[in-house]
């Protein structure tokens, strides 16, 4: 399990930040993911067998968020 | 201009297209152009929108594309745009504006120097901050800022601390006295023992401490996002059954637009990110956004006094030799307690040392806890402490001896008797008032809160020293477990703010309604306390409090602000003089403005 911490940009309330979290959390191989709406900061725990960062960087983008390591 | 500005400047422009040739008299071109603007505004909405539906998350942007669909449904093209543009638009300006306040932490953090200067085989040599080794000696030159925690060896500077106390006025450092890294070498020159480097500074503890406590979720914030997890999906229902009920689409589809959780939610975590950030940048770390509420409703302020109210470096203030000479009563005392690690003790070893009186080493020794101690030398028994400990030993207190510790106890000082098979001397010990303790008294009573002080110290000190601050009452001779029992008595009056820096205030902290630990607090203490102030200045207190409130009464007005917004909206929308356009408006400005009203917190100061 590998845990990492990345930056949201352009988070505009607090529903989106909750959304992201449900989001992330529904992938497969990812264990949790926590995004803070005031410090924009995403904490997410995954299986690095089964999914990659950049997976989880694209989910986020699909959102419509950009996520900076 | 970024790729989000692109696509919020296009489809303004084919709006303004649009009206243009409304007046033209083209209604087809103006229908054409809103059609167009929504769909290219709609494009990302509904990406997003079908991302987290996937998932079974069901997002603003699901009641956005829906509300747009409707407006189209019904031929108000227009309405479709504007509803999607302002809230594209007040999404941007939104996500910037809380930008800036996340980015103020952010900037605390730049301010760490990256690189030092260090004496290696007697030479200079600059190297990369994170290649200081704890004994290595740093050299700071004017301007220069100081790169790690440590002690002053060589030099005298004035240095600004504000970065790291919030109080710019520049302090003189000379060898022996703690410097901190990231604090500013103003001018001087400075020689510094590396203590503490990286991680482990002060500095870097103070912003991990601020991030930890910008995440941690007040109550109110909780609730409202528990709470929003089912309250879009509702919003849908109601709009859903609203719609069967009245076959009104569109006062169904308004419904969704002015119901999106918008200004309520967002005012708590913004007053309160802001307040922690003005803290941080005022010397105050607030332990997140319970603590500012807890804060705010504090009415009585309990101090521990040594260290918190005082200096807590109590200093020899007057030796009297009762028969004998004054300066044998010191090297008596002072050999008497040799090996006491009671900073009374300790006072009177420093004394000694400073006078070069050669002390001797007892035979035997003893602590009597409390009173302090005895000690065995040349067969004879020799005693310093408390009036208890000569009570207890079967040693007389002359009436001239009694009569002259009165008066210095009256005067605040804490009396040592220096007694071998009768008292020979006796020693007064005083520790001073902080500059400012008076002052955050008088500031705190202005508030309209009370305050008290707790103390180890016998009744009659501790009633000089309360008096001479204007308390409201004191608690002497407290054991450590009394200041818990104070403190739980003292709660059934009101909420109540304990202040303390030692391990033994640490149970009073966490008892109170809230903990503040002020400035050489333990780690213990630091942890159970909900704010921290990170200087000696005790006068922080008030401005912690004051923040905290002002921070409260933010909240409520913004809370109120968007209730308003909301109740007055849905008034409109059920009166049917509110459609898409209208309602997104005023709810994206309502946003905006308890956005601002927030983030005016990070500019606060204190009258």
């Amino acid at each position: 399990m590998e845990s990492k911490v990345l930056r949201i940009k352009d988070l505009a309330c607090p529903d989106c930040a909750n959304n992201i979290g449900q989001v992330l959390k529904k992938n497969k191989g990812v264990l949790n993911a926590e995004v803070s709406f005031m410090t924009g900061k995403l904490t997410v725990e995954y299986d690095p067998g089964v999914i990659n960062l950049d997976d989880i960087k694209k989910a986020v983008e699909r959102l419509g968020y950009e996520a900076e390591e | 201009m970024g790729k989000k500005e692109v696509r919020l400047v296009i489809p303004a422009a084919i709006i303004a297209v649009g009206w243009v040739s409304k007046y033209a008299g083209s209604r087809p071109a103006y229908d054409g152009a809103m059609l167009a603007a929504s769909i290219i505004l709609g494009y990302d909405v509904v990406k997003s929108a079908f991302a987290s539906l996937r998932y079974g998350v069901i997002s603003i942007n699901l009641l956005v594309f829906i509300a747009a669909l409707g407006g189209i449904y019904l031929g108000e093209y227009w309405e479709a745009a504007a509803v999607t543009f302002l809230f594209v638009f007040g999404s941007y300006l939104e996500a910037r504006a809380l930008g800036r306040t996340r980015n103020a932490l952010g900037a605390l953090v730049k301010e760490v120097p990256t690189e030092a200067n260090v004496l290696r085989g007697g030479e200079t040599v600059k190297i990369d901050v994170s290649e200081i080794k704890v004994g290595e000696i740093v050299v700071v030159k004017p301007g220069e800022k100081i790169p790690a925690d440590g002690k002053v060896l060589k030099g005298r500077a004035a240095v600004d601390e504000a970065a790291i106390t919030g109080e710019s006025m520049p302090r003189l450092k000379k060898p022996g006295d703690s410097v901190y890294s990231t604090t500013l070498n103003t001018e001087g020159y400075l020689e510094i023992e590396a203590e503490k480097v990286g991680k482990n500074t002060l500095f870097s503890k103070i912003i991990h401490l601020v991030e930890e406590a910008q995440e941690k979720k007040a109550n109110t914030q909780r609730f409202i996002e528990r709470f929003s997890k089912y309250y879009t999906p509702a919003i849908i229902v109601i709009s859903f059954v609203t719609y069967i009920l009245t076959r009104n689409l569109r006062l169904s589809i308004t419904f969704l637009v002015i119901a999106c959780p918008g200004a309520l939610v967002i005012s708590t975590p913004v007053s309160i990110v802001s307040a922690i950030g003005n803290g941080a940048k005022n010397g105050i770390i607030v332990k997140g956004g319970s603590s500012l509420e807890k804060a705010g409703g504090i009415r009585m302020v309990a101090f521990d006094k040594t260290g918190t109210l005082t200096k807590g470096k109590p200093k020899v203030y007057g030796v009297k030799g009762l028969g004998i000479d004054d300066s044998e009563v010191l090297r008596i005392a002072a050999s008497v307690e040799t090996y006491s690690e009671h900073p009374l003790a300790k006072a009177i070893i420093r004394r000694a040392k400073e006078d070069n009186l050669r002390t001797f080493i007892p035979e035997d020794f003893q602590v009597v806890v409390g009173q302090g101690a005895k000690a065995l030398y040349g067969g004879e028994a020799y005693y310093a402490g408390s009036r208890r400990l000569m009570e207890s030993s079967g040693i007389e207190i002359g009436g001239h001896a009694m009569e002259y510790a009165d008066a210095e106890q009256q005067k605040g000082s804490t009396v040592v008797y220096v007694a071998k098979d009768r008292v020979i001397g006796i020693i007064t010990v005083r520790d001073e008032l902080k500059e400012d303790a008076a002052g955050t008294i008088s500031r705190l009573r202005n508030m309209g809160i009370k305050t008290y002080m707790l103390t180890g110290d016998n009744e009659r000190v501790a009633g000089a020293v309360a008096a001479g601050l204007g308390l409201d009452g004191y608690f002497a001779g407290l054991l450590p477990d009394d200041k818990l029992s104070v403190i739980n008595r003292l709660r059934e009056k009101g909420k109540v703010a304990m202040v303390g820096d030692g391990i033994n205030d640490a149970p009073a902290l966490a008892a109170a309604d809230m903990g503040i630990a002020i400035k050489g607090a333990a780690d213990v203490t630091v942890e159970t306390a909900d704010m921290v102030v990170v200087s000696e200045s005790i006068e922080r207190v008030a401005y912690g409090i004051r923040l905290s409130r002002a921070t409260l009464n933010n909240l409520r007005t913004n809370i109120a602000f968007s209730i308003f917004v909301v109740a007055a909206l849905l008034l409109g929308v059920v009166r049917g003089s509110v459609f898409l356009a209208t309602g997104m408006f005023f709810h994206e400005v309502s946003v905006l403005l308890v956005i601002f009203n927030g983030i005016r917190l990070m500019g606060y100061r204190m009258k």
